[in-house]
Order: C-alpha cells, then sequence, then structure tokens
C-alpha cells in the first residue's frame, strides 16, 4: 500500500509538471508580455519585465480613439440581447418538445437537432438580413446569435424538463390555470439551474463569437470585442505588450465566470455533450 | 389527460420562427444561389459552373482535404489524449480538482486570443517553443512559415484549446462506472492495464462516442482559429472549407462561397449523420 501511496505522490508532481508547461506556461507568457515595456515585449520571452508597465492596458482603452470601450459596449449588448431572447424562447420550446410527444414536434425536434451539427449558410443569411434592413444591425446579429444557439439552448432546456413530474402541470390544469400561468408560475421557476447553465455558457459561446460578427456585423462603429482584437494583430503586429494587454482584458471575463460558475459550466458542458 | 389542451403549440413558435428565419430559410436558399452568380441584387442563374470551379481549382479544392486532415487528426488526438488525461485525473491524485480546472480553461477563452498567443510562441526565432527546442540540442522549426508544419501547427493548438471539454466528458463517463467492477476484477487479478482495456474502454463509450462526434464536427466547421494563425497560408496549405467560404465571400465571388458553403453542408452531411449512427448502433450491443 505504501508503494501505491508513493506512486500517487509521484502522478501528482509529474501531472503538476506537465500541466504547468502544456497549460500555464501560455497564460504565463500573455501576463509577462501584457506588462512588458514594448521593446523587451516584441523579445517575446517569458521573463518577468524588468519593469512593470501597468498603463499598457491604458493605452489599450485609448487606442483607435477608445474603440475598446464600444467594442465592450456592443458585445455586451449582443451577449445581453441575445442570452435574454434564448431564455424565454429556449424554454418554452424545451418545455413543449419535451411534453408533448406527436409528429408535429418530432419533426420540429429533428430540424432544431439538426442545426446542433449543420454550419450557417452564411451569404443567404446576409441576404435575408438585408431583405429585413437588419443587416449590419445589432438588432440583427442578436437574431442570427439567437437561431444560431437555439438549438443547444433548447436541448439543455428540454433534457432538464424531463425531471420535473407532469402532476404539477395537471394539478395547476386541474385548478383551472391557463396555459400560460401554468408555464410562468409553475415551470419557469422549476428552470432555474438549467436557466443559469444556458445564461453562463451562451454568454461565454456569444461573447467568444470571432466569425458571425465578422460576417453579420462589420464595419468600426459595430466592431465586437473578439473584432477589436483581431483588428490589433494587424495594427500592433510590432508591439506585442499592446497585443497582450488587449488578449489579458478580454481573458480576465472569462477568468472570473470560471472561477465563479466553474461546476456549473462543465456539468452543462457534459450534459449539452452527452445528450446531443 | 389531455395533452394538447395543457401544452400549446404555440410556445414553439417563437423559437421556431426565429430559427427558420435565420438558419433554416437560409440553408435552403443556399442550394439555389450556390448555382448562380450573385450580388445580394440580382442573380444570373449558371447551373453547376460553381462547383465545377470548386473542384477544378486546387487552391479551392485543396482545402476540402485540408479539413478532413485536420476534423479527423483534432477528433483522434483529442480523443486519445482526453482518455488518458480522464483516466488520470479520475485516479487517487490530489491535486486532480485543480488539474481538471487548468486544463478546461482554455476552451473559455477566445479563439483569436489563442492564436495570437501560439503565433507568438511558434515564431521562427523568438517563439519559445523553438527556443526551447534549440536549447536541448535541435534545430528549430518555422512552424506556421513551413508549408509541411503549418496546417499541424495549427491542428496541435485546437488539440490545446478543445483537449478540455472531451476530457471532462469522459471523466463524467467514467465517474459513472460501478466500482464494483474494478474491484472484482482486481481480486481476480487483473492489472491496472488489463482493467483499463476490459473494463474503462467499453464503459465509456457514450462519453467516446460523444466526443467523436463533437470533435469531429468542429474540425469540419473550423474558421477562427485557421483565420488568426495563418489566414490560409502558406500558399494554400490551411486553407479549410469555411475560410475558402469567407475568401471567396471577401474577393465578391459570391455564387462561388456560396457553393462552398453547400459542399460544407454535404459533407458534413454524409460524414456525421452516419458516423453518429454507426456509433451509436455499436452503443446499443
Amino acid at each position: 500500500m505504501k508503494r501505491k501511496k508513493k506512486l500517487y505522490l509521484l502522478g501528482d508532481i509529474l501531472g503538476i509538471l506537465a500541466a504547468a508547461i502544456v497549460f500555464i506556461v501560455p497564460f504565463v507568457f500573455m501576463l509577462v508580455n501584457a506588462l512588458k515595456e514594448r521593446r523587451e515585449a516584441n523579445l517575446l520571452s517569458i521573463g518577468l519585465p524588468k519593469e512593470t508597465h501597468w498603463e499598457n492596458f491604458i493605452e489599450v482603452f485609448k487606442a483607435n480613439d477608445y474603440q475598446i470601450l464600444t467594442a465592450f459596449k456592443n458585445s455586451g449588448l449582443l451577449v445581453v440581447g441575445s442570452v435574454l431572447i434564448l431564455i424565454v424562447v429556449g424554454s418554452m420550446g424545451g418545455y413543449v418538445l419535451q411534453r408533448r410527444k406527436d409528429s408535429v414536434m418530432g419533426i420540429m425536434n429533428s430540424l432544431i437537432m439538426a442545426g446542433l451539427m449543420v454550419p450557417a449558410a452564411i451569404l443567404p443569411t446576409i441576404w435575408v438580413l438585408q431583405k429585413l434592413h437588419l443587416y449590419k444591425t445589432i438588432g440583427g446579429m442578436i437574431l442570427v446569435e439567437v437561431a444560431l444557439q437555439i438549438p443547444f439552448t433548447i436541448m439543455l432546456f428540454r433534457g432538464f424538463m424531463s425531471s420535473i413530474p407532469i402532476e404539477l402541470e395537471e394539478a395547476g390544469y386541474m385548478d383551472g390555470c391557463s396555459r400560460w400561468k401554468i408555464f410562468t408560475t409553475i415551470i419557469f421557476p422549476l428552470l432555474k439551474p438549467v436557466t443559469s447553465t444556458v445564461i453562463i455558457l451562451n454568454a461565454v459561446t456569444i461573447f467568444n463569437d470571432f466569425t458571425n460578427p465578422l460576417y453579420f456585423l462589420p464595419g468600426s462603429e459595430n466592431a465586437t470585442v473578439q473584432l477589436t482584437l483581431y483588428n490589433f494583430m494587424g495594427q500592433y503586429s510590432s508591439s506585442y505588450n499592446m497585443l497582450f494587454a488587449d488578449v489579458i482584458l478580454i481573458t480576465v471575463p472569462m477568468l472570473l465566470l470560471f472561477i465563479f460558475f466553474n461546476k456549473r459550466i462543465v456539468d452543462g458542458m457534459v450534459a449539452g455533450a452527452v445528450k446531443g | 389527460m389531455e395533452r394538447k389542451k395543457i401544452y400549446s403549440n404555440w410556445f414553439i413558435v417563437p423559437a421556431m420562427v426565429i430559427f427558420t428565419v435565420f438558419f433554416l430559410l437560409p440553408m435552403v436558399i443556399s442550394f439555389f444561389f450556390s448555382m448562380t452568380v450573385w450580388d445580394f441584387n440580382s442573380f444570373t442563374f449558371c447551373g453547376f459552373d460553381n462547383f465545377k470551379t470548386f473542384f477544378s481549382d486546387t487552391s479551392l479544392s485543396s482545402s476540402i482535404k485540408n479539413t478532413l486532415i485536420y476534423a479527423i487528426l483534432t477528433c483522434g488526438l483529442k480523443l486519445i489524449l482526453a482518455f488518458f488525461l480522464a483516466v488520470f485525473l479520475t485516479s487517487k491524485i490530489k491535486t486532480k480538482n485543480f488539474l481538471r480546472s487548468v486544463v478546461f480553461f482554455p476552451n473559455l477563452i477566445s479563439t483569436i486570443a489563442v492564436g495570437i498567443t501560439f503565433c507568438a510562441l511558434m515564431h521562427p526565432s523568438k517563439g519559445l517553443i523553438n527556443q526551447v527546442i534549440t536549447m536541448l540540442g535541435g534545430t528549430g522549426v518555422d512552424w506556421l512559415g513551413n508549408t509541411k508544419t503549418a496546417l499541424y501547427a495549427v491542428i496541435l493548438t485546437d488539440v490545446w484549446k478543445g483537449v478540455g471539454v472531451a476530457t471532462v466528458i469522459f471523466i463524467a463517463g467514467m465517474q459513472s462506472i460501478d466500482k464494483t467492477y474494478y474491484e472484482a476484477a482486481s481480486i481476480d487479478g487483473a492489472t491496472g492495464w488489463e482493467q483499463l482495456k476490459a473494463i474503462t474502454v467499453p464503459l465509456s463509450r457514450p462519453a467516446m462516442n460523444s466526443v467523436i462526434i463533437l470533435a469531429f464536427i468542429s474540425g469540419m466547421r473550423t474558421f477562427d482559429l485557421i483565420w488568426a494563425m495563418t489566414g490560409g497560408g502558406p500558399g494554400y496549405v490551411t486553407e479549410v472549407m469555411a475560410s475558402t467560404v469567407y475568401k471567396q465571400y471577401a474577393a465578391g465571388f459570391y455564387g462561388l462561397s456560396t457553393a462552398g458553403n453547400v459542399i460544407m453542408f454535404i459533407l458534413i452531411a454524409i460524414l456525421a449523420f452516419p458516423l453518429q449512427k454507426f456509433l451509436l448502433s455499436r452503443e446499443v450491443d
């Protein structure tokens, strides 16, 4: 038994070492270079900065006439708007899809689940947005994000619905509750755990989305956080300190989210993957 | 109880309307526009010309091959690495919760940020990776600039970012395996390796299938990491389907871009759906 304990200790040490090298070094690298002076950062070494330049972060904010503030505002609007709509339409959809098992619902279910696999048809989506006069607007972008996240969101809600006893709704129905009331006062409050998972996972996905804003929300006044970062790559290819300061600014919100909601994020992703 | 009375069809309508207008409808009309030359306002029908161009021009058709290499390799590597990581992280080591978080976190950061960081780490002369290789006595490689290594360098970065999700899926699967199987096996004298082969592998098959499907599809759809790290270059050795769609769009060839998109649908449909069917059929046995 003693030999086994030693083996686990060895595993601990080796595991931490390997994790440190493979997974932690890139983050340390980002952070130290974000704090360096320009020429020092351009050496791309992982050594500690000779002097810490916190003002790099202020510089990043000031760059391109405070573009990053606009970008955070745009990304914030996009995330909040999309997540709110997703909660409303996703919870309602997941509710009936789980409870009614007739052929119409079956077809809708398979259509929605196909959306988990098939990529978006990009140019025709732009065409639709243009016809609806929603192209290059945050509103249009929100609706596209909602459409793309509906399959995953409905799947999570539908999966959770199966754990809610059907007797609750039947009792509500007997007592003369309307269909809408049954949902809003009985069911929706019970969906709280999965709702928070939906909020966090969708917020992360939409905040990190680069491709869709690239296509559907062009224009510098509409730039989202990820697009600003991408533009920075071209603009600051010779000042890595600025580039990494921007990288850190974008990574920190995710780190905070992860520290607070670690279990919820991981469980949600697993539930989504396994049921899909 | 009459189900129709409690559950109104109207509840699905809002989700279905948004999903249809902004996802299904564009998908259906893409089949039509892929056979035209168009510019959002007008179109000229041209039959299968776009598809012919796509398959005859090597810079375009090689993207299909690259996408397949990308999807298969990222999927295989994530599967194998995540399996062993999960075995390691479900054993009795003390730091497993910390290590799980560390392995998972890259998944939450933006792909562009990951791309920028790894571009710097893979820098041919100054990059940390080559510095370490030189220190160990080897010669550095121009990871992203060399036509032979560029695609694989991006693939490895993708694995670094995505292996965490696969690992937590495996961990969830392995934790649901009944511990008594292992106890019985070790009483019968089975070694750790034998237990792994005879118990862990077959019983974590559902998790394995999820990982395969998830990783394969995300590999087929990949765009932003390629775009941030190589932009499809050098030449077109890292050009994937999604990046061709973007490039043709940016160059104004909307019909060709739409055709690329349609080829992507078809490829995913003829590969991923049967793959899923096959994996699920093996799960039942």
